[in-house]
């Protein structure tokens, strides 16, 4: 991975020799909540994305105090290299990724290839949950650059002042289906935000999980119009596809200006009248 | 431990292309079936042999995959 700021990516082999060095801590994120129980890199802690990366009175994402004491539990101060890993190409890791970074963690990773890899290739699994040595940590002030919000998609498409890149799949794009087959419909229309470009998360990856080469992301992006030079942004149903997207286009791309839309369509698609486009 | 007897493999289930993972970890098989866009789990089993827990997680991803509605073109 040619990556423009390769500090993000450390590879299965990495983990395997660091996972417990001091100053380290390995977290595990996933779609399925219940896969961490199923074996995980030894070591690592597991972080439930449904519960502990949200708020989960209001719809937003975690707030301060819960983050603060989520990290302090998990033994990870501000100095920490946080290095992250889940399911399905690392998709919840870039959620927790993004979060930490509206925080302010510096040092934050992503394991390339994520689980899937780390299972493949046949690597050592752990049923032990770790305790951590309780530490304090410190959020910084929410980086707002790095998250839209309605108003701001509102001004977007008014002005076309910003690509919108749509990463859901092309069935829900078009409004042929209004949640991913075999999960709940969480919305009351089907299509997508006018003028949005459809380029689905999962071409970010290769097969085995890994993030795809500098090259070959940056032609697939442009290919579509979306550039450098110009604000972009991501969404998809509730913003945690996109922030894999988010992760591509500003840490292996270095797009200055990326954010992500975490209402996404789940906000849009339910908005009396607000303009869909089909397919 | 390592994962033991992995294999993962994509089929169509009711209509549906997904993703069926199996792995041996100790003594128990764990299956989990995916939707291949986007890749998120829709059932998971665990089972004594790698068919019981297949078996198990496609009786529990065909019953969702079912629900899901197609809404045809408008144009």
């Amino acid at each position: 991975m040619a990556a423009t700021l390769p500090s993000v990516i450390v590879t299965t082999d990495w983990v395997a020799q660091h996972a417990t060095d001091a100053g380290v801590r390995v977290v595990e994120v996933d779609v399925d909540t219940t896969a961490y129980d199923q074996g995980h890199v030894p070591g690592s802690a597991g972080w439930n994305w449904t519960t502990e990366l949200c708020d989960t009175v209001v719809r937003d994402i975690v707030p301060a105090p819960k983050l603060e004491a989520l990290l302090g539990k998990s033994g990870i101060d501000n100095k920490t290299a946080i290095v992250l890993y889940g399911d399905n190409n690392n998709w919840f890791a870039a959620w927790a990724f993004w979060q930490l970074k509206i925080y302010g963690h510096e040092d934050v990773r992503i394991m390339d290839g994520g689980r899937k890899k780390w299972v493949a290739e046949g690597r050592e699994l752990s049923t032990q949950k770790p305790s951590f040595p309780a530490t304090k940590y410190t959020a910084g002030a929410p980086d707002l650059s790095l998250r839209a919000f309605l108003p701001e998609v509102q001004a977007a498409i008014a002005g076309t002042k910003a690509s919108l890149v749509d990463v859901r799949s092309p069935q829900e794009f078009t409004g042929e289906i209004l949640s991913p087959p075999g999960l709940p419909e969480t919305c009351q229309r089907g299509g997508h935000i006018p003028g949005a470009k459809s380029i689905p998360w999962g071409k970010n990856c290769n097969e085995d999980g890994t993030f795809k080469s500098f090259d070959e992301l940056k032609t697939m992006y442009a290919a579509q119009g979306v550039t450098s030079d110009r604000p972009v942004i991501a969404y998809c149903r509730i913003g945690e596809r996109s922030s894999l997207t988010w992760f591509v286009l500003k840490h292996l791309l270095g797009f200055q200006n990326v954010k992500n839309y975490d209402g996404s369509w789940t906000e849009w698609g339910n908005l009396v009248g607000a303009p869909v486009e089909k397919p | 431990m390592k994962p033991e007897d992995h294999s993962r493999r994509q089929q169509e289930l009711v209509g549906w292309p997904v993703t069926i993972e199996t792995y041996k970890l100790g003594d128990v098989y764990h299956c989990t079936i995916a939707n291949v866009d986007p890749g998120a789990r829709v059932a998971r089993a665990d089972g004594a042999t790698k068919e019981e827990a297949e078996r198990r997680a496609v009786e529990k991803a065909s019953k969702y995959l079912q629900q899901t509605r197609r809404f045809k073109s408008e144009v």
